[in-house]
């Protein structure tokens, strides 16, 4: 009973605040509503019993992903309204929703079909950050190893791409500037 | 009335119905970054639902996996989004034809 009404409690504040977020012409209000939004779907990985995703969820989206979205939104002019495309909405949904459809008929066929295993079953005596930790660097090692050189490369091209003091950064020069480079030519910091 | 992998499902559908009308609608990169981690939320609950109920726990290292893709996604994409904000001063998708594609 109370998995119910948490479940249908946060289903609802959940597709809320992401129908803000995709509808409204404000940035800032986009912005806030999806943190919210993704505070509330780690209600679903605790609801779940996925404690350690849920306590990852809250920490990288909305320590990290909208720290970085509100450092970037401090570049952007955010009290100006954005313009939408004037695409016809019915085509848009009816899009939206048959590419839906095909997702979950993706997820469900292996189910149905019961064409599938629990290769790493869920123990009982084990906590969940217990038993991720085993799978993760037993059987999961490599892909986690990649996707920390992923993160690190991420991290370095943000670095380079976005980077203050790079005066002489080959993304902020005209074409022109990067030809004339090789002649000693002193190109104007700062673009805009 | 208890919850099953259906309800689940069905919710995970709608935020990816949610979420590709965000991508569809929106002309400003930013908000369409924003569309992209709500697609990549769907799929991360549609995983996190079918691991427990299945009772594996494949479907929580995916979803790890996921969170970190999303990770550096934002750090790159919102990095080239101000090299070109700074370049050009506007993030519309429509102008950015530079490459005459």
């Amino acid at each position: 009973m109370f998995e119910a009404i948490a479940f249908y409690l946060f289903a609802a504040l959940t597709i809320v605040m992401f129908t803000i977020t995709v509808m409204t012409s404000q940035a800032l209000y986009a912005l806030t509503a999806m943190a919210a939004g993704m505070i509330f779907i780690s209600a679903f990985f605790f609801l779940l019993g996925a404690d350690f995703l849920g306590v990852i969820q809250i920490i990288v989206y909305t320590g990290a992903v909208m720290a970085l979205y509100a450092f970037g939104m401090m570049f952007f002019d955010t009290t100006r309204n954005v313009v939408e495309k004037g695409t016809n909405p019915q085509i848009v949904f009816v899009l939206g929703v048959l590419a839906a459809v095909m997702v979950v008929t993706i997820f469900v066929a292996p189910i149905v079909s019961n064409n599938i295993q629990a290769l790493y079953p869920i123990q009982e005596n084990i906590g969940n950050s217990q038993a991720v930790g085993m799978v993760l660097f037993t059987k999961y090692l490599v892909p986690f190893e990649l996707a920390a050189v992923m993160l690190l490369v991420a991290m370095i091209g943000g670095i380079v791409l976005a980077g203050k003091k790079m005066d002489k950064s080959l993304t902020l020069m005209k074409e022109e500037e990067i030809g004339g480079l090789d002649e000693g030519f002193e190109p104007e910091a700062g673009g805009h | 009335m208890a919850i099953t992998l259906t309800h689940y499902l069905v919710l995970a559908s709608v935020l990816f119905v949610i979420g590709l009308i965000g991508v569809m609608r929106r002309k400003n990169l930013l908000m369409l970054f924003f569309a992209t981690e709500i697609l990549l939320n769907a799929t991360n609950i549609a995983f996190a639902a079918i691991s427990h109920y299945i009772g594996d726990l494949s479907g929580q290292m995916f979803a790890f996996f996921i969170i970190a893709i999303a990770a550096s996604e934002v750090a790159i994409g919102l990095g080239l989004l101000i090299v070109w904000y700074k370049r050009t001063g506007k993030i519309d998708l429509d102008q950015m034809n530079s490459m005459r594609g």
